[in-house]
Formats: C-alpha cells, sequence, structure tokens
C-alpha cells in the first residue's frame, strides 16, 4: 500500500538515502531495523514530507505523494508517532486528542475519543494536565492516541520504545499486537529488536542509506550472521 | 502632587492608555513571531496606514465608519504582502526578512507621503466621546477610557478564543511545533495567513484609534516600532500573556518614569529591557517554555 522506490533524501546537503527501495502491505506491519544513523528515521520523515525527496518516488495505494507537504499526507490517510513524540505542552491531554479527532470524523468502527480512552485508560486519569505534565510512557500514549484518532490507514511509529521503562515497553508492545490484530497496517522504526520481531510480519534492514536485507521477522530471528553483520545484536 | 490622589489615578489611566495602545500592536507582531518565525518590520508602517485609512474615511463618513473600515482596509494590504513578498519569503531566515520588511517600511512611508502628503493630519474625536468622565474626583478624557476599554476588549476576545476554541488551540499547537501540527493534518499555511491578517487588521485598528489622539504622520509608523519590540522582546515571543504583560510594563514604566523620574525617563525602559535580556532573555511569558 506504500511504496518507496529508489529514494534519495537527507538533511539540506548531507544525503543520508541512496536510492533506497521498500513496500508496506496492506494489513501487516513493517519493522525497518537498523544501527544509528542508517537512515531509519530520514526514509520516515521523507515519506512525511518532513523532508523532501531529492530523487525517487513515493506511492500510496498507488498515488504519487512524493514532493507533497505533511498537511496533505496527513490528510491522504498517514498517520505520524515521532522518535520525540511531539506532544504540545501548550495544549492539555484532551486538547491533543481533539486536535486529531475534531479533524477527522470517524466513520462506523473507527477510533473515537472513547474508544482510544478504552486502550490507554491511563490518559482517560490525566485529560485536564498539561502535556507536558505526562511521564514518558504517558506521552508515547497519547502520541499514539492522538494518531489513531486521525483514523489512519498507515501508522508510522519511530522508536516507540526509546527511553521507556520495561514494563511501559511491555504494554505499548500489548497495545500495538492489538491494533496488528486488528488489520493496521503500520511501519514500526525500531532498535530493540526483541520488540520489533515480536511485532513485524515483513522486516527489512537499512544500512547506509539503503536496504540490505528484506525477509519475514521469522527470518531474521534465525539468520543470525545477519543480526551480527547488520544490528550487531 | 504626589500625595494627590487625583494625580496618581490620571498617571495610571494613561499608563493604561499607552498600553492598550501597544499591546492591540505588539499581539499581532508576537503571534506571527512565534507562529510564523517571521520578523515582520513592517508592522509599524501597517499600524500608520490604520491612521491614515482613519483620516480619510473619517472625514467623509466619520468615525465609527472609519474604525470599522480602516482595520479591514489594512488587512486587505496584509493579503497583498502575504501574497506577493511573506509567502515567498518563509523559509528564506531571519536576515533576509529583517531586510525586506524594513525595506517595506520605507515604501509604505513613501507611498503614504505620495498619496497623503507630509503634512500632519487630524482626526476629531467623535462627538458622543469629546467629553470628559468623572473618575474618583479626576477629569478624564472619554475617548481615552474608550481606548482602554477596546484593548480590554481584545484582549478578553482573544484569550477566550485561544484557550476554548478549536482554531485557538490550533494555533497554540502550531506555535509549539509547527511541523507535528501539520502531521496531524492541520492546515499550517492558511492558519500563518488568518493570523496575518488578524494581526494586521489589529495594527490598522490602534492607527485608527491612536489617530485622534496624535497627528498622523508618515514617521508614526517608525516611531512606534521600537516600543512595539521593546514589548514583545520584555514579555516573550508568541504569548497573549507576554503581549498583554510587556505592554502594561512598557506602559507604566513610560508614564510614571516621565512623570517621577524626568531625568532617567527616556533610559529607564532600555535599562529594564537590558535586565531582563540578561536574566530572562526569552523574556517574561514566552508560548515555549
Amino acid at each position: 500500500m506504500l511504496d518507496v522506490t529508489g529514494l534519495n533524501a537527507g538533511y539540506g546537503e548531507t544525503q543520508v538515502l541512496y536510492g533506497l527501495s521498500v513496500s508496506a502491505k496492506p494489513g501487516r506491519v513493517l519493522a525497518i531495523l537498523g544501527r544509528n544513523g542508517a537512515g531509519k528515521s530520514t526514509t520516515l520523515k521523507t515519506i512525511m514530507g518532513l523532508l523532501p525527496a531529492q530523487a525517487g518516488e513515493i506511492r500510496f495505494d498507488g498515488k504519487a505523494i512524493s514532493g507533497a507537504k505533511p498537511y496533505d499526507i496527513a490528510r491522504a490517510g498517514i498517520a505520524y508517532v515521532p522518535e520525540t513524540r511531539d506532544i504540545f505542552p501548550s495544549l492539555t491531554v484532551r486538547e491533543n486528542l481533539e486536535l486529531a479527532a475534531r479533524r477527522f470524523p470517524c466513520a462506523d468502527g473507527g477510533w473515537t475519543m472513547e474508544r482510544v480512552l478504552d486502550l490507554f485508560p491511563r490518559l482517560g486519569e490525566r485529560m485536564e494536565n498539561g502535556g507536558m505534565e505526562l511521564s514518558g510512557g504517558e506521552q508515547q500514549m497519547l502520541a499514539i492516541a492522538r494518531a489513531l484518532l486521525m483514523n489512519p490507514r498507515l501508522l508510522i511509529l519511530d522508536e516507540p520504545t526509546e527511553g521507556l521503562a520495561p514494563i511501559i515497553v511491555k504494554l505499548i508492545h500489548d497495545k500495538l499486537q492489538e491494533l496488528r490484530n486488528d488489520g493496521l497496517p503500520m511501519i514500526i522504526v525500531e532498535q530493540n529488536f526483541g520488540f520489533a520481531t515480536s511485532l513485524a510480519d515483513d522486516v527489512v534492514i537499512v544500512s547506509k542509506g539503503q536496504i540490505v536485507w528484506t525477509g519475514s521477522a521469522a527470518e531474521i530471528r534465525a539468520d543470525e550472521d545477519a543480526q551480527h553483520r547488520w544490528l550487531g545484536v | 502632587m504626589t500625595h494627590d490622589l487625583g494625580f496618581w489615578t490620571l498617571q495610571t489611566l494613561n499608563a493604561l492608555q499607552l498600553s492598550m495602545l501597544l499591546f492591540l500592536l505588539s499581539i499581532g507582531l508576537t503571534v506571527i513571531f512565534g507562529l510564523m518565525h517571521f520578523v515582520n518590520l513592517a508592522h509599524g508602517a501597517l499600524y500608520a496606514l490604520g491612521a491614515y485609512f482613519a483620516a480619510t474615511i473619517a472625514s467623509t463618513a466619520g468615525f465609527w465608519v472609519a474604525l470599522l473600515v480602516a482595520p479591514l482596509g489594512v488587512a486587505v494590504v496584509g493579503m497583498a504582502l502575504y501574497g506577493g513578498l511573506i509567502s515567498r519569503m518563509r523559509k528564506s531566515g531571519p536576515m533576509a526578512q529583517v531586510l525586506v520588511t524594513f525595506g517595506l517600511i520605507f515604501v509604505l512611508l513613501d507611498l503614504s507621503r505620495i498619496f497623503w502628503g507630509d503634512l500632519a493630519l487630524a482626526i476629531n474625536t467623535p462627538a458622543a466621546l469629546s467629553g470628559r468622565v468623572d473618575i474618583m474626583g479626576t477629569g478624564y478624557p472619554a475617548y481615552r477610557l474608550f481606548i482602554i476599554a477596546l484593548g480590554v476588549a481584545i484582549f478578553a476576545a482573544l484569550a477566550l478564543i485561544l484557550s476554548r476554541t478549536q482554531i485557538g488551540a490550533m494555533i497554540r499547537a502550531g506555535v509549539d511545533n509547527d511541523a507535528m501540527a501539520a502531521c496531524m493534518g492541520i492546515n499550517v499555511e492558511r492558519l500563518f495567513f488568518i493570523v496575518f491578517c488578524v494581526g494586521c487588521a489589529l495594527a490598522g485598528l490602534a492607527g485608527a484609534v491612536a489617530a485622534p489622539l496624535l497627528s498622523v504622520t508618515p514617521g508614526m509608523g517608525l516611531e512606534i516600532l521600537i516600543p512595539t519590540l521593546i514589548v514583545i522582546v520584555i514579555g516573550g515571543l508568541g504569548s497573549l500573556k507576554g503581549a498583554i504583560a510587556g505592554s502594561l510594563i512598557y506602559g507604566f514604566v513610560q508614564t510614571f518614569g516621565a512623570v517621577l523620574l524626568p531625568g532617567v525617563a527616556s533610559i529607564l525602559i532600555y535599562a529594564l529591557l537590558a535586565a531582563v535580556l540578561l536574566l530572562k532573555p526569552v523574556g517574561l511569558f514566552p508560548a515555549k517554555g
């Protein structure tokens, strides 16, 4: 459903991606793995239109979205949970959620305020708190809840476990597993190998701005050579 | 004189009136700074334009029509500036923006000279507000009270919009993090445009209400620019609270400084500015904590 072909991108003069190609399929979870600085986050930012694509093509459901603005990409149905979570500090938890809920009215069976608060009851207790009064784990829950309220057709998560306590990592894992069982397509960039491979259907490994390994989650778990070579696991 | 209640009442009202005028100017500028990271030095020139529009319209259609139409006229000029210049300069960095909008001050200044001449224009206070109102034994011009009331009303309306409405939440989110706001499907560019036009209209409104107090001259935009910049630097960028706090501080320091410490009055506000920059460089109430 998302097809990236021959993508070149980077920050200003510094090129990070060199002809990267990757596909996310409907109803499946894709994990993008790789060492620090390999180009994982850059790939996500370029998909979201936050960085310009210098060459190559990005198609979402067959429609070219390379060169589109983040606003258009969000409207097209891709929700993004950035590495830094980017909760709006001037807004309360409720306002952070409403910002998404009001803009993306849900069809039957879609995500409503009630449903995301069922998923993350912790947020329900903190509705009137400011965005910056939350713990790291609560911020991550809010970032995911906010993305779900956009009723996306594809959810993109950048390092969802970074800096979180093991018990919260487990909770985030279980919630993402629920979403996966519901058939929500996801792309997850992750350093936590166990977390990523237990959620993912498909796995790619990025190194120096290119895909160097493609396969299933079971295959990468079995391929110790690739793990050692590309991930240093 | 300092033991006289009337003196304190009078100076307090004077300070409030100056503060409210500065508030109308600085709120637009500070939110444009905060939301768009755009340095618009021509904001003062738009204030002058508001005063000229008001003077022209008031001479034929009366003050109240002028008070309504002049801000709209300035907003239209703002739209043209946005479409022609500012939307193209969004990513060109502060230095280029400062140079271009600084140049714009002189373009607008000379245009107003061409259209309205070098002589100062006068505009009469409306009949309904030409009298004096007795406040605790002190007679105070009704028109200046009107300016205070108008400033308070605009402040209350903006506070309500920013804190209670969806567009207010969108503006706060945009000031916090415009890239993430865009990723959540907010049309940040359209939001910028609306905020910019409202900011221009408020600058025009400030010019229109100031016109009966001051004489309308081509240089009035430059004269008000420095106080406005001081207000937003003291108050902190991007926040309503900062704009009102900065305006009140400027208004009171300037007014009371002039009557109590006339010897140092002219440097007092700059000393305060320097102190704020040393102790709290981001200002007292910046939008980004």
